[in-house]
């Protein structure tokens, strides 16, 4: 079973909700793996302060060109639908950002001047929390665009337990979406705001488009927001539960504490959201 | 750029506050100036400063590859070949997972693939209640080449902004450090960087001074919320200290955003007394000052 935390916009609260409910899990018997998939910026560390066992580099393909072989026939130059590849008179170059490593220069090259290289564009760091609570965390290297490949090895080293929890990037682009495509269910969170509600209306339009079932958690509340309340009746969308704005809870939040333990009447709230998002991923089951 | 000063508002990770705060800032200034919100996989500039689309312009991303089953001879060179693991058994392709390489339409012995420009999204240019020229984008949602939109959005506002005679572009960034991001980053003349008193914003901003130090863009900051944890407000004073960053001010947590922002205002729109739009006037005095010290 896999349940992806998203949101659209930032900072609503992904982070908190998917490290309490791993921790519910964890508590009632399940083994859990977290998976923190916001590799341009993977805050789940910070609160779950896993104990890191290994760091695998995460290598992409990238052309080497045997210019001994190369007749500069332009041939990959011309292919490549990224423009990574540059001829420069007698030299040729790669614009290694640009690259997707879809190795059709290689299979396009006719003279075998294009050998398999590799370069690093990110790590995975594997851990554990406790017995039932392990970790595992991709991180993009500072400079490089493409998220894909960290996010795709992330996934790559799932044992698979009972339970994988996904800590997905913001945004509504590719990489949230890669981040909760072959997930089971997912956790929308959002805030009471009209950013918040923009952002929450285009998540929703594509997990309806891939029919994955979800469901919505309110953080921040401060009063209803009339809009959203409206959309949510409008588009029968299914509300796990609600956590109120309250500066103490953002004041723990800011030193890594876990509202879960911090917080004994914030308890029953997650309490009741865990049990919301059991019975939703049964009944779909 | 002759003349055009670029100031791009970021913060790593989100919900830092940057486009209330770059709204905030924008309320209090003079001059015609052009604002652009880069953040286009989760624009919601508009929402606040808006006024008036006047045109769009469709955008196309990637190509996608099709199979046309009556040509296709089930071969299957196509998915073995395929990096991205786009086409399945029954030959079809998950445009999700394509990203219009074209290895499938190269190497199809029986020419059954076609690559075809799909529209990903869309350009809007308009103008902001005040009458600024304002652009923003709608990436749709799922699509690669964020950062290719954010490109043609800065050129768009480049070329308008020099025909109108503006000097000065203000765009909203998106959050984390990937593509969109350092789209976003390239070329510009400052970059305000936002962060809250809290681990996780603080981790997420040392991360992207890491892309601002290796672009080397000049580089504020600004501290929002900072009432919510105060040492660690001061910790991040210290950093700033040790890198270099002139400090831009301090805003305290303000109830009063969140309802500038239901009733689609700025929040100097809505309160000017307020106390978080008393101290971004203190922002905004040293904003100004650091952007007239540009070249």
């Amino acid at each position: 079973m896999r349940i992806a935390f998203a949101s659209g916009k930032g900072g609503t609260g992904k982070t908190t909700l998917a490290v309490n409910m791993a921790y519910l899990f964890s508590l009632s018997g399940f083994k859990v793996e977290f998976l923190d998939l916001d590799v341009e910026e993977p805050d789940g560390h910070i609160f779950l302060k896993p104990q890191i066992e290994s760091i695998v580099s995460v290598k992409v393909f990238i052309p080497l060109f045997d210019k001994e072989r190369c007749t500069f026939c332009q041939k990959c130059v011309q292919a490549c639908s990224f423009h990574a590849i540059f001829m420069l008179g007698k030299d040729i170059l790669l614009f290694q950002e640009l690259c997707h490593s879809c190795k059709l220069c290689l299979r396009i090259c006719e003279e075998k001047a294009i050998k398999e290289g590799e370069r690093e564009v990110g790590v995975v760091r594997i851990g554990k929390v406790d017995s039932s609570l392990s970790f595992i965390e991709g991180r993009l290297n500072v400079r490089e665009p493409r998220p894909m490949p960290v996010i795709e090895a992330v996934k790559s080293h799932c044992k698979g337990g009972d339970v994988q929890i996904i800590d997905a990037p913001p945004g509504t682009a590719c990489p949230f979406v890669r981040s909760v495509y072959d997930s089971d269910f997912v956790v929308l969170v959002t805030e009471p705001t009209p950013f918040g509600l923009h952002d929450l209306e285009k998540c929703v339009s594509f997990l309806k488009s891939i029919k994955r079932p979800f469901g919505l958690v309110i953080n921040k509340e401060r009063g209803k927001f009339p809009p959203l309340e409206e959309y949510i009746s409008q588009n029968q969308i299914l509300v796990l539960g609600r956590i109120q704005e309250d500066l103490r809870i953002a004041k723990a939040l800011s030193e890594g504490k876990i509202l879960l333990n911090e917080f004994p009447e914030y308890r029953a709230h997650l309490e009741e959201i865990f049990s919301n998002l059991k019975r939703a991923i049964h009944g779909r089951n | 750029m002759e003349g055009i000063k670029e100031v791009v508002f970021l913060s790593g990770k989100g919900g830092a506050g940057k486009t209330s705060i770059l709204g905030g800032i924008y309320s209090l200034m003079n001059g015609k100036k052009a604002v652009v919100d880069c953040d286009v996989d989760a624009a919601n500039l508009f929402l606040i400063l808006g006024g008036q689309v006047k045109e769009e312009k469709p955008f196309y991303g990637s190509k996608k590859a099709e199979i046309r089953r009556d040509k296709c001879k089930e071969c299957g060179l196509c998915k073995d070949i395929c990096s991205f693991g786009a086409i399945n058994e029954f030959l079809m392709v998950d445009p999700i997972l394509c990203e219009g390489c074209g290895g499938c339409f190269v190497f199809c012995p029986h020419s059954a693939v076609s690559l075809e420009e799909k529209r990903a999204g869309t350009i809007y240019i308009g103008e902001t209640k005040r009458g600024d020229l304002f652009l923003y984008a709608e990436l749709f949602p799922g699509e690669e080449n964020s950062g290719k939109l954010v490109q043609a959005l800065r050129e768009e506002a480049r070329k308008r902004a020099k025909e109108m005679g503006f000097s000065l572009i203000l765009m909203d960034g998106s959050p984390g450090i990937g593509c969109p991001v350092i789209s976003s980053v390239a070329g510009v003349d400052l970059m305000v960087a936002l962060c809250e008193p809290q681990s996780s914003s603080i981790h997420d901003l040392l991360r992207l001074l890491e892309l601002s130090e290796h672009f080397r863009i000049k580089t504020a900051l600004v501290i929002n919320k900072s009432d919510v944890n105060p040492w660690l407000s001061e910790k991040l004073k210290r950093i700033a200290e040790e890198k270099g960053l002139p400090l831009l001010g301090e805003i305290p947590y303000d109830p009063l955003i969140t309802e500038a922002q239901r009733e689609g205002k700025t929040i100097v729109e809505y309160s000017r007394d307020s106390k978080s739009s008393k101290a971004l006037q203190r922002v905004y005095e040293r904003f100004s000052k650091i952007l007239e010290e540009l070249r």
